[in-house]
């Protein structure tokens, strides 16, 4: 059902538009940094890293709308929830931004190198887990998607089993490629980066989730199963 | 808080309830007013009646202390318990019900007396004589509608001289004078500025550690600030009640969080 007042209709459609731009830029920044790693691609790179100042503004605006509808409308309820959980979708968002900017700074460093054996095939794999992730999650927000949102919390798990493992593989390589040293560790850190994203994107999840169901899952340990046990029966419907 | 709806909302906690009401309904005629309600009122806290106008909440408060008595063709049938006494039905003594559940409106209604006369009223009606004694109970009532600062020095003043803010405190000192066990307050802020409203509300959450106030308000905001239970009627019903907390932040049913969004209508 709409709110009586168009305007206040208006202004929580305006921030969650503007969220979704956000996230879109978000998006493309990390796609953009990993290519530009991955092809030695300096002018991409520096695109990327030219753009992180608009993220930032991005992110300032959602921020002060934000802070406008408490001051002005005291939402309540869902509302309330809708509006916090903006707040604090975008610190991470602007965070993910902070990441592509990392990987988009080593992608620079390697711009002179030539490319290895491997063709970055993990970094690659672990990038498309990064993108695809970080777009369910934004596709759960936009939707209010419980379900897709705990998927994520899977999706993040899995993330993390390969950031471990190509750490494993890293020190291999280190030893055995001593020459590479410098490249292995750089990709790495970008590796780690990918890494963080996913914890970002499981973070806005768990702001999906509290939106919809009003229930702050931060901070435990449990598996989707459970929590989609815990997460049902949805809210009744009167009339 | 009612039996009627077993989400979310808290248990029934009979050895605190102060009212308890069991399928009360109400009739203007043969106009249906209230139906069915089933709730308590728990003792020594706050709890607020919201929802749209028309609902019946003001007929439900009015149900406290027999207000309803004075209408004509008013009917009611079911229960009310006030700290187990049945008090919906004959025969029972409404003054001294009246004395032990007090009542403030919307707009301060003070007699045309001097202030000191308006608090004194109601102890000089209970029988008090000694000089000394009411003038103690004046300034203890003053002091705890927190007006006693602002009138200590002009007690003579014509009551009716004070600001609304002051007047709608000093309406409340005259019904604490009398040591009620419920105060219920209908819209009493909602003719006044906000400095003064909140001087209302503060007051509200200091009284509450003597008394057991039922408060109705159209200003959401307000409920969600002074009560600890919320009720939300509709069409003389009570479609939820729960912890404050918990309806302003996560109401169970979707009719309560459309009219406390203003998605309504």
């Amino acid at each position: 059902m709409k709110h009586i007042s168009e305007q206040y209709e208006q202004e929580l459609s305006q921030i969650r538009d503007t969220l979704m731009e956000l996230g879109g830029l978000v998006e493309l920044q990390v796609n953009n940094a990993c290519s530009a790693l991955v092809t030695h691609d300096v002018t991409l790179a520096e695109d990327v890293r030219d753009q992180e100042p608009t993220v930032n503004q991005l992110e300032v605006e959602i921020d002060d709308q934000c802070v406008a509808i408490l001051a002005k409308r005291q939402p309540t309820a869902g509302d309330l929830r809708a509006v916090v959980s903006v707040m604090k979708v975008i610190t991470d968002l602007e965070r993910i931004g902070d990441e592509a900017d990392r990987i988009a700074s080593i992608a620079i460093d390697f711009g002179d190198l030539t490319q290895p054996d491997d063709q970055y095939a993990d970094f690659r794999k672990i990038h498309t887990s990064a993108v695809k992730i970080l777009k369910r999650t934004l596709d759960a927000f936009a939707r209010s998607d419980v379900e897709a949102a705990l998927r994520v919390f899977e999706d993040d798990e899995k993330i993390d089993r390969a950031y471990n493992k190509t750490v494993r593989q890293s020190i291999a390589a280190m030893q055995n490629n001593p020459e590479e040293i410098e490249r292995t560790v750089r990709l790495m850190w970008a590796t780690k980066a990918l890494e963080r994203i996913g914890d970002h994107a499981k973070n806005i999840s768990e702001y999906v989730i509290y939106q919809v169901k009003g229930k702050d899952i931060r901070h435990a340990d449990r598996t989707e199963q459970q929590w989609t046990e815990q997460l049902n029966p949805s809210k009744s419907i009167d009339n | 808080m009612t039996e009627q709806d077993p989400q979310g909302t808290p248990e029934v906690d009979s050895g605190r309830a102060c009212l308890e009401m069991r399928d009360l309904s109400m009739w203007y005629g043969s106009e249906p007013a209230l139906n069915g309600i089933s709730m308590d009122v728990q003792a020594q806290s706050v709890t607020a009646f919201i929802g749209p106008s028309g609902c019946g909440k003001s007929s439900l408060l009015r149900c406290f202390n027999r207000m309803n008595d004075l209408i004509d063709g008013v009917k009611t049938s079911g229960s009310i318990k006030f700290y187990g006494a049945e008090i919906n039905h004959d025969p029972i003594d409404v003054s001294e019900l009246r004395r032990k559940i007090g009542m403030v409106f919307q707009k301060p209604n003070p007699f045309p007396k001097s202030i000191f006369d308006n608090v004194a009223f109601g102890l000089k009606m209970q029988g008090y004589r000694s000089r000394v004694e009411i003038e103690e109970q004046v300034e203890w009532a003053l002091k705890s509608a927190a007006l006693w600062d602002e009138v200590k020095n002009r007690l003579k003043d014509p009551a009716l001289a004070l600001s609304g803010g002051q007047q709608q405190r000093l309406v409340i000192a005259r019904a604490i004078a009398i040591k009620p066990s419920v105060l219920l307050l209908d819209e009493p802020a909602s003719s006044l500025d906000p400095i003064s409203t909140l001087k209302i509300e503060e007051l509200i959450h200091q009284l509450k550690n003597d008394y057991t106030i039922v408060i109705v308000t159209h200003n959401m905001q307000q409920a969600a600030r002074v009560s600890d239970y919320t009720a939300f009627l509709h069409m003389g019903e009570i479609v939820e009640i729960g912890a404050t907390d918990q309806i302003f932040l996560n109401p169970v049913h979707q009719q309560t969080e459309d009219y406390i969004t203003g998605r309504y209508g």
